[in-house]
């Protein structure tokens, strides 16, 4: 196997007496769809944390490329094109849903002070390269037509759907989606699925997934990682984890 | 005790104990002491009578509040018109009604008039500035006064040390703040809330205090004075010119005006004014701007974006302190002197006061509010013992009725057009 995307080696996480995470390994390719399943409090979004930059990992190793990023703050991590969504949407809600948008493109973006206040041809031109991008993955999660509603007053699969288009708009490598599937009806997961399908085929990402809905992971993902209480349980294909002993012990139950 | 009545009686004793030490004592010089006296029997009696008053009003407001409530209601502003006069265009169109009167008020108004106009514009600079601060990027800052006194200083030593004029120190001195600014924000801005508000006003106190005690520099107490006031194209309005200068009515042919210096303040005040509202309607629809708002409210989404917290609250930071610096030398201009008593806490206070006054992020309501904060001192002159009462009274009765501004302002929203 090539050298993966994201590669993630021993990682623990201690918080003083608490080892809330511990000698958890992920290999994530191009074009792949990597989840983590586990009853809750199992420490998954505390992975997802770690690799974000948003905690600082007591141990182990994430490389990025062959690159080691742990514990670089989590702006830098996302500049290198890792984003994810949380598991509460966090949207800037009294923006619009396009200004949501253009936010998360703000690094691609003319921010010349000078430029911007003199209204340049190429300050001009960033701006509408922004919105016709905005505008493109508006369209694509299917929001076209509440581009200049306030987040905030979206319905809650939507709002579900423009975090994964705020996340696409910075043009990242790996998604991480933070149970993407909450809250949402079935003929919505059946959408985000597909939608998930499309990301990883056609822009070719990488994307870690937390999540609940069993048929959803166990029809979309590549490979799934099974944690209990911080550490890895087992790893494979989804017929594999499946029929797992130990995962259906301590996390799917007994049919 | 009924409740109520335990809050009617509390109420009837803060009345006393607050308004007899206040009003009720007279103190009166007998040779070298000080003697207390009781204030005129009237007085006392309407004291009394007030707290017989707030006991009755807290005992029967609920009964009160009953009856008025059955009264017919003053229409009040309809939902539309509301919406209309809080959009950015509205505004827009309110600052420019604004400009035509503020054009022609040096030419019609008396000299003093004219004056507290050019004050009042001071105040709306300083507003505007610390607006992006607080309004735009939504960090408290209670030692905007500081970067104000930078601005100041610096235009003062360099006129006093290198002869530099008024428009070659402006941009030094914007600049000047906005280091400062730069300097202080680089550690602080990790911080948040409250904890940021108390680290900002230990900085202006800091500036003050240092303006204070470095005697060989900046003077001490004493200040800086004599420093120089603008010219016009090289063109002083003294009535007569130092040497290598030629004076404004010599030069134009006109008989000397004292008035003419006064009104040439009031312009470039102005002037500098609408540069600033031009820099910040520019900044609303910036990316940096949206990078503000974003940041205010939800700073963990940023950072997953790849927004970097710290750089964007940084220029705001400097941003505010470089408007702050412009307004300091202009404010040493118009001055002659400057001395570190001319930017104190309240001054810090006062500017906040105008931001929240006026609505946060709303330029024609912090324009609105500098208007009102200036004015009522001037208009209340004979109840200036009284002045400072007055103002908390103002602040109070602002956060009752009112606690998003005056005129608070939507932010401009970029639209898809279809």
């Amino acid at each position: 196997m090539s050298r993966p995307l994201l590669e993630v080696r021993d990682l623990a996480m201690r918080f003083g007496g608490l080892l809330a995470v511990d000698g958890v390994n992920l290999r994530l390719g191009e074009r792949q769809v990597l989840s983590m399943i586990g009853p809750n409090g199992a420490g998954k979004t505390t992975v997802f944390n770690c690799l974000t930059g948003f905690y600082r990992p007591s141990a182990g190793e994430i490389l990025l490329d062959g690159e080691a990023i742990q514990g670089l703050p989590g702006h830098r991590i996302a500049r290198k094109g890792v984003v994810r969504t949380f598991q509460n949407v966090r949207l800037f809600r009294e923006m619009t849903t396009l200004e949501n948008l253009l936010v998360a493109q703000h690094r691609h973006l003319n921010t010349n002070f000078f430029a911007g206040l003199l209204k340049t041809p190429a300050f001009r031109r960033s701006e509408r390269q922004a919105l016709e991008l905005a505008h493109h993955w508006l369209e694509r999660v299917g929001l076209g037509d509440c581009a200049n509603r306030p987040a905030g007053t979206l319905a809650y699969g939507q709002q579900r759907r423009l975090e994964i288009a705020r996340c696409m708009t910075t043009r990242p490598r790996i998604l991480m989606l933070d149970e993407p599937a909450a809250g949402l009806n079935p003929r919505e997961t059946e959408e985000l699925k597909a939608l998930i399908g499309l990301l990883r085929d056609e822009h070719g990402l990488g994307v870690l997934l937390i999540e609940h809905d069993m048929p959803l992971v166990m029809g979309i993902s590549d490979r799934i990682v099974a944690i209990n209480q911080g550490r890895p349980l087992a790893e494979g294909t989804p017929a594999q984890i499946r029929s797992h002993p130990e995962v259906i012990k301590a996390y799917l139950g007994e049919a | 005790m009924s409740p109520r009545l335990k809050t009617a009686l509390f109420s009837a004793l803060l009345v006393l104990a607050v308004a007899w030490p206040v009003l009720g004592l007279r103190l009166t010089t007998v040779g070298i002491r000080l003697e207390v006296h009781n204030a005129s029997p009237a007085l006392l009696c309407s004291i009394a009578a007030a707290a017989v008053g707030m006991f009755c009003w807290q005992l029967w407001r609920d009964r009160l509040a009953v009856l008025w409530s059955g009264a017919p209601r003053p229409p009040g502003v309809p939902n539309r018109l509301k919406d209309i006069l809080t959009r950015p265009a509205t505004q827009r169109w309110g600052v420019l009604a604004l400009l035509l009167p503020a054009l022609v008020w040096p030419f019609l108004a008396s000299r003093g008039a004219v004056d507290l106009a050019t004050l009042i514009l001071i105040y709306a600079m300083l507003g505007l500035g610390l607006n992006i601060v607080v309004g735009l990027a939504g960090l408290l800052d209670l030692g905007y006064v500081g970067f104000y006194a930078v601005g100041a200083y610096t235009y003062a030593l360099l006129s006093q040390h290198f002869g530099l004029g008024f428009w070659t120190c402006l941009p030094i001195a914007g600049a000047m703040a906005a280091l400062f600014g730069f300097l202080l924000g680089f550690p602080v801005l990790r911080l948040r809330g409250d904890y940021l508000a108390i680290v900002t006003l230990g900085f202006g106190e800091i500036i003050r205090i240092l303006l204070r005690n470095l005697t060989e520099l900046t003077g001490g107490p004493n200040g800086i004075g004599g420093i120089d006031r603008p010219t016009f194209f090289g063109l002083t309005f003294e009535r007569r010119a130092p040497e290598g200068l030629q004076t404004f009515h010599g030069f134009f042919g006109l008989p000397y005006d004292s008035a003419d210096k006064v009104i040439f303040l009031y312009l470039i005040a102005l002037s500098l004014v609408l540069l600033t509202l031009f820099v910040i309607n520019r900044l609303l629809r910036m990316p940096i701007g949206r990078a503000w708002e974003a940041l205010r409210e939800d700073e963990i989404a940023c950072r997953a974006l790849g927004l970097n917290p710290t750089a964007i609250k940084l220029s705001a930071f400097t941003l505010g302190a470089c408007f702050a610096g412009f307004a300091g030398s202009f404010f040493a201009a118009r001055q002659g002197l400057v001395t570190p008593e001319s930017f104190t806490f309240i001054e810090s206070a006062v500017i906040l006061a105008i931001v929240v006054l006026g609505g946060m992020g709303s330029q024609l309501g912090v324009i609105l509010a500098a208007m009102v904060m200036i004015l009522l001192p001037e208009l209340m002159r004979e109840f200036s013992e009284y002045r400072m009462l007055l103002f908390g009274a103002l602040l109070v009765l602002m956060m009752v009725w009112r606690p998003q501004g005056l005129l608070p302002m939507q932010r401009p929203h970029l639209e898809l057009k279809p």
